[in-house]
């Protein structure tokens, strides 16, 4: 098997920066594979400990959607005000709601 | 694509950048946004990536302990300050292979700085105190700039970066406390890295090329003259702390600006370096490039390795 022209493929990184918080978008790096990815990651991007838990996800597994469709993708929510509390009105005498 | 509708576009990505707004790696973006982008970016990651050379001759010499764990983490900072800006760069389309193709064919540039030698061991001292402190002059208001990747990349550098300053502040300090020796050898290499270090803020703003397009769209937030001017009036001080002369017999502090003048800065020296005709310019690229060809083997062969694995997952499972 020739692996000469093979590049190592990109993994995004997600990292929980402590329990009770969500992993989030550290960033990307080239590894073999999953695990390599893991380690390299811990070295890349928590040298400071930043993080508890890591993830990582082959670049290529993420769907991303297109920013030059946003209008079909999120206007609609824009006419629907009434999703939001401050649409409804109440008297002034009920304080908290 | 009409040539009105990519106008159109371009009037509305133009406006995007003066709100304020972040621009993101699958926005639409004109050509020369996303060429200036990967040639900056690249531009910054081979300089980490070539930076550590210099300060890697120093790291089996350090004189203790303490000097050797700093200077491998502050080194160990930089491939990590490199891979973040290569995985910024590659979101623009660019590949890793093609971004390292261009450094080692000398089509890319990287910081002239990396190209003069670390002959002492003050070197480690000045480089940390003046070539990181210019940096971060350089770095700073990249964290705001439009490009959302960059900008991200830039915040989690500088926040990393406060420290390389201060250990090689640190390293004079202590040199300037020593021995007649010592002092003598933080003087000497003030000398050699005091002019390389102005130069390293780029070319005077009459003869940047690309500063006008740069701010317009926030990649460059302040000129290259601000941004050296600043360098200096921080500076100055602190080499008066250290009992240091800065190299520059015109340095005065102008009592009517409030900024210190300074006295011409040789740019045919700048300019040969940039070309390719520094001290060390060679032996930097054949360093890289003879990591970079030696390593193949180990790259082919941990990709080999974990397709072996995956195909024994298949095996097993089928």
């Amino acid at each position: 098997m020739d692996n000469t022209k093979k590049n190592w493929p990109l993994w995004e990184v997600f990292v929980r920066s402590k329990n009770g918080l969500e992993h989030r978008h550290f960033g990307s790096l080239h590894a073999t594979d999953a695990e390599m990815a893991l380690e390299n990651a811990r070295d890349v991007y928590t040298r400071r400990s930043e993080g508890v838990s890591i993830w990582v996800v082959e670049s290529k597994n993420i769907t991303a959607s297109n920013p030059q469709n946003n209008g079909e993708l999120f206007e609609p929510a824009q006419d629907k005000v009434y999703r939001h509390p401050t649409f409804y009105n109440l008297p002034d005498e009920v304080k908290h709601m | 694509m009409s040539e009105k509708e990519v106008k159109n576009l371009e009037e509305i990505f133009e406006a995007r950048i003066a709100r304020d707004e972040k621009i993101e790696p699958k926005d639409w973006m004109p050509e020369k946004y996303r060429q200036t982008h990967i040639r900056q970016m690249s531009q910054h990651a081979h300089s980490e990536i070539i930076g550590m050379l210099p300060e890697g001759n120093w790291i089996t010499r350090a004189p203790s302990l303490r000097r050797k764990a700093a200077l491998l983490a502050k080194v160990q900072d930089e491939a990590g300050h490199g891979l973040y800006l290569y995985s910024a760069c590659e979101t623009l389309g660019i590949s890793r292979d093609e971004l390292y193709e261009q450094l080692h064919s000398g089509k890319a540039k990287y910081s002239s700085i990396f190209n003069y030698p670390t002959v002492t061991w003050a070197d480690m001292g000045a480089i940390g105190w003046l070539v990181d402190g210019a940096a971060i002059i350089n770095q700073v208001p990249l964290c705001n700039t439009s490009f959302g990747p960059y900008a991200r990349a830039m915040v989690r550098v500088c926040k990393e970066e406060s420290f390389h300053q201060r250990q090689g502040f640190e390293i004079m300090l202590t040199l300037c406390n020593g021995s007649e020796e010592q002092k003598a050898m933080a003087q000497d290499a003030l000398n050699r890295w005091w002019w390389p270090s102005l130069m390293m803020l780029g070319p005077t703003d009459a003869e940047s090329i690309h500063t006008e397009q740069s701010m317009k769209w926030k990649l460059k937030r302040k000129s290259n003259d601000e941004l050296r001017q600043q360098f200096i009036d921080q500076t100055v001080p602190q080499a008066d702390l250290l009992g240091l002369t800065i190299p520059d017999p015109d340095m005065k502090f102008n009592e009517a600006t409030g900024h210190y003048d300074f006295g011409e800065i040789n740019w045919d020296e700048f300019w040969q370096v940039v070309k390719g005709h520094g001290p060390c310019n060679k032996e930097r690229m054949n360093a890289r490039v003879s990591a970079w060809e030696n390593g193949e083997w180990v790259r082919d062969a941990a990709m080999a390795y974990a397709e072996k694995k995956v195909n024994k997952e298949i095996a097993k499972a089928s």
